[in-house]
C-alpha cells in the first residue's frame, strides 16, 4: 500500500473526506455569522447557543409530539429564527450604532442565559436522537466505510450555503440588505423597511445555526454545552476568512475541517490548537483576514 | 505597642488554636467543601446531585455531630485545576473549611490533595478515576473512595481479553485521567497475553470522533478501547455505531461508563456494552431503598459516585463523632480503622495510601427487551473481589508505603 508520511493513502482519503464533511459544519455556522456581521455588524456570542437549541428543538419535537427529521429540518430553524427576531427587536435594536464590544456582551450574556437555563431542565449527559431510518448504515468507498447520513450533510450544508451566498450576492432582495445596511435612511426614503430587514436578517442568520444543530442533532451528543466549543472553532473560521466575508467563510470553514482532519491523522493531540495556530498566523501575515477587504 | 501585643495575642491564640485542634471540632463547626463540576462535561455524574447526596448524608447523621453544627459550602470546580486550587486555598485559608468532598477531574483531585497538604485538611475524592491519584500522587491527607482506573482495566479490559480481543487500539482522552487509564488498559492487556496495537490521545473534550473511529478501524485490531469518560465516550459510541465498527467485527470496549452515560444513549445504542462499577442502584433492597429516596429528591437515579459521596459523608462523620476531632490526620486514621459496611460497600476499608478498596462488579448493559424501565441498565455479570480489584500495596509508588 502506498504511503504518504507513514500513514497509508487509503486512510489519508478516509480522513479527507471527514474533514470535509466537519468542514462542510464549519462552513454552516460561520456562514451565519459571517452574514450577522457583514451585514448588521454584530457580532453574535449567541450562536453557538442558537445551533444547541436548533438541536435541542429538533429532539424535544420528536420526545413531545413526534415529529420527524424532515419536519424538523425546517420547523427548527424557523422557530430558533422567530426567537432571533424577538432577541433582535428587544434587545440588539437599543444598542444599534454602538461600539461592537456591546452586541458580543449582550449576545455572549444571552448565550449563557440560555445555556444555564437548558442545563437546569435537561442536565449535561445529553439527549437521544435516533437516526433517521432511511439514513442507517452506508457505504464501502473501499478506503472508508462512508455513513449514509455523513454524505447528506454535505449536501445539505452545501446547498444551503450556496443558496445564501448567491441571494445576498446575486439577487435584488440581498442588494436591498446590503444597501439597507449601507446606508439605511436612504433606503427608507425609498420606501423599504430597513428595520423588518435587520430582524429578518438577524433571524435568518440564527437559522442557519439552528439548520447546523438539526444536521447535527443524529450523530452527536444533544446537550445545552455543545454550541459553546463549537462557537469558539467557528469564530476562529471568521477571523481566518475575513470577518464578514460570505464566500470567505464557506471556502475557510471547508479548508479549516480538512487541515483539522489532518491535523487529527498526523499528530492528534494538536487537533484542538491548530486553527488557532492557523488564525495566528493569518493574523500577523493578513489581518483582514483571506478573503476579508484590506481596510 | 498595641499592633506588639495583637501580634502576640495572636500567635498565643495559634499556638493554642494548633495544640488543642487534636481532641476538638475546630470553631465549633464541621465545614464540608463541595467541590465539582456543576455545569460541565462531568455534572450529571456528581455535579448539584452530589450535594444532594451530601445533604442527604447529613440529614441522616442528624444535622449535627457531638452537638457542633455541620456546615456545607459548594463551589464549581471548572474541570479547571487552576481555579479549584484557589477555591480549596480560599476554603482552608480563610473559611475553615475542614474537609474536601466530591471533585471529578482528576487533575483537580491531584492539584486539590496539594493544597490539602500543605494546610493538613482532608479531602475524600469520590468522583475521579486516575489511579495514580493513590499512588505516586498520594498524600496523607486524602481518600480515594468509590473507583480507579486501576479495578475499570482489571474488570473489563481482562474480561474482554478472555473473550478473544486480544489486540487493542486505543482513543485515549488526553489529561491526567486518560494517560492513567491507558497505562493501566496496557499493563492489563498484556497481562493477559494481548498487544495494545496503537493508542490516539484525543484533546479534552471532542465533540468529533469520526476521524479517530476511522484510524481506529484502519487499525485491524480486535478491540477499540474508549479511555475517556462523559460526553466523550458518549459521542465516541455513538459515531463507532454510526461507522459500523461492531458490524465490521470489531468489539468496543468502554473502560469508563457511568449511569448517566448509558442512560443518556439508551438501551438501543449501549446493549450488551461490558463496563466495570464500583455500586449499581439496583443491586439489592439496601442499594434501592437508599436510590428510591435520592430519586425523590433529585429526580433521577444515582450513579455510583452519588453513593459515594453519601457513604463517605457518612464515615466521616462518624469518625469526627467517635474522636471528638475534626482534625485531618486524627479522623483518617479513625477512618482507617473502621471497616465501612453500609449501603455502598461491604467490608469496604481504607488503607494507608487513602484507597478505600472494596468489591467492583463487572456489568453489562440490558437488551432493550430486558429493559423494563429507563433506568433499568445494568445486569451483574460478575462481582470483582476487592483484593483482585485495585492495585496491591505491594506495587504501590506512594511515599506513605514502606517497600
Amino acid at each position: 500500500m502506498s504511503m504518504i508520511f507513514g500513514v497509508p493513502l487509503a486512510v489519508l482519503s478516509g480522513q479527507l473526506l471527514i474533514g470535509i464533511i466537519n468542514g462542510a459544519f464549519y462552513a454552516l455556522l460561520s456562514l451565519g455569522l459571517a452574514v450577522i456581521f457583514g451585514l448588521l455588524k454584530i457580532i453574535n456570542f449567541a450562536h453557538g447557543a442558537m445551533y444547541m437549541l436548533g438541536a435541542m428543538v429538533t429532539v424535544l419535537m420528536f420526545n413531545a409530539l413526534g415529529v420527524n427529521y424532515w419536519v424538523a429540518l425546517f420547523m427548527a430553524p424557523l422557530l430558533v429564527g422567530a426567537f432571533g427576531v424577538v432577541i433582535e427587536y428587544f434587545l440588539l435594536r437599543r444598542i444599534a450604532g454602538q461600539d461592537h464590544i456591546y452586541s458580543l456582551l449582550l449576545t455572549f450574556g444571552v448565550a449563557l442565559i440560555i445555556q444555564g437555563v437548558l442545563i437546569n431542565w435537561f442536565g449535561v449527559s445529553g439527549l437521544r436522537y435516533t437516526m433517521p431510518d432511511m439514513f442507517k448504515g452506508g457505504i464501502n468507498l473501499g478506503f472508508m466505510f462512508m455513513p449514509y447520513y455523513r454524505a447528506w450533510v454535505i449536501v445539505a450544508a452545501l446547498l444551503v450555503c450556496f443558496g445564501t451566498w448567491f441571494v445576498i450576492e446575486k439577487t435584488k432582495l440581498g442588494a436591498y440588505l446590503r444597501a439597507g445596511t449601507e446606508d439605511s435612511q436612504l433606503m427608507q426614503g425609498f420606501g423599504i423597511n430597513v428595520p423588518l430587514l435587520i430582524s429578518l436578517t438577524y433571524g435568518f442568520g440564527v437559522a442557519l445555526a439552528a439548520f447546523a444543530g438539526v444536521l447535527a442533532a443524529p450523530i452527536y451528543s444533544v446537550t445545552p454545552v455543545m454550541g459553546s466549543t463549537t462557537l469558539i472553532v467557528v469564530f476562529a473560521v471568521v477571523v481566518i476568512g475575513g470577518m464578514g466575508s460570505i464566500g470567505g467563510a464557506i471556502i475557510t470553514g471547508i479548508l479549516m475541517g480538512v487541515i483539522e482532519g489532518l491535523t487529527k491523522t498526523f499528530y492528534p493531540p494538536a487537533s484542538s490548537a491548530v486553527i488557532f495556530l492557523v488564525m495566528v498566523l493569518v493574523l500577523m501575515f493578513r489581518p483582514s483576514g483571506l478573503f476579508g477587504k484590506e481596510a | 505597642m498595641t499592633m506588639m501585643k495583637k501580634l502576640l495575642t495572636s500567635a498565643v491564640a495559634s499556638t493554642l488554636m494548633a495544640s488543642g485542634a487534636q481532641a476538638a471540632i475546630s470553631n465549633d463547626t464541621v465545614k464540608i467543601g463541595y467541590l465539582a463540576d456543576m455545569s460541565g462535561t462531568y455534572r450529571d455524574l456528581a455535579g448539584p446531585n452530589g450535594q444532594s447526596a451530601l445533604e442527604m448524608a447529613i440529614a441522616d447523621f442528624g444535622g449535627s455531630v457531638k452537638g457542633k453544627k455541620i456546615e456545607i459550602v459548594s463551589a464549581d470546580d471548572r474541570n479547571s485545576p487552576d481555579t479549584s486550587s484557589s477555591t480549596v486555598r480560599r476554603w482552608v485559608e480563610n473559611e475553615n473549611v475542614d474537609m474536601v468532598a466530591g471533585m471529578v477531574a482528576s487533575s483537580v483531585s491531584i492539584a486539590v490533595s496539594k493544597i490539602l497538604e500543605e494546610n493538613d485538611k482532608l479531602g475524600i475524592i469520590s468522583g475521579s478515576a486516575a489511579s495514580s491519584i493513590t499512588n505516586e500522587h498520594c498524600t496523607p491527607n486524602h481518600i480515594h473512595y468509590v473507583y480507579d482506573t486501576y479495578p475499570l482495566a482489571n474488570g473489563t479490559a481482562s474480561a474482554v481479553v478472555k473473550e478473544g480481543g486480544k489486540t487493542w487500539y486505543l482513543l485515549t482522552a488526553d489529561y491526567a485521567f486518560g494517560h492513567s487509564l491507558e497505562s493501566d488498559v496496557r499493563r492489563v492487556v498484556e497481562a493477559n497475553g494481548g498487544e495494545v496495537v496503537g493508542a490516539i490521545r484525543h484533546p479534552f473534550p471532542t465533540q468529533d470522533f469520526s476521524s479517530f473511529v476511522l484510524q481506529a478501524q484502519a487499525s485491524g485490531a480486535d478491540v477499540v478501547g474508549l479511555a475517556n469518560a462523559g460526553a466523550d465516550t458518549t459521542n465516541a459510541i455513538t459515531t463507532a455505531s454510526e461507522f459500523g465498527v461492531t458490524q465490521s467485527g470489531q468489539t468496543l470496549a468502554a473502560l469508563l461508563l457511568f449511569l448517566t452515560d448509558v442512560h443518556a444513549l439508551g438501551a438501543q445504542t449501549a446493549q450488551g456494552i461490558q463496563l466495570t462499577t464500583g455500586w449499581y442502584w439496583d443491586m439489592n433492597e439496601e442499594t434501592r431503598e437508599w436510590s428510591d429516596r435520592f430519586m425523590d429528591k433529585t429526580g433521577v437515579r444515582p450513579t455510583m459516585v452519588h453513593a459515594g459521596i453519601y457513604s463517605s459523608t457518612i464515615q466521616y462523620l462518624k469518625a469526627v463523632e467517635a474522636t471528638g476531632s475534626d482534625d485531618a490526620q486524627t479522623v483518617r486514621k479513625q477512618m482507617m480503622d473502621t471497616p465501612i459496611n453500609d449501603m455502598f460497600a461491604k467490608n469496604g476499608k481504607i488503607r494507608i495510601d487513602g484507597r478505600m478498596v472494596h468489591d467492583m462488579y463487572l456489568a453489562e448493559v440490558k437488551t432493550p427487551a430486558e429493559s423494563k424501565n429507563e433506568w433499568d441498565l445494568y445486569k451483574i455479570l460478575r462481582t470483582i473481589p476487592a483484593e483482585e480489584s485495585y492495585r496491591p500495596l505491594s506495587e504501590s509508588k506512594c511515599k506513605l508505603v514502606k517497600n
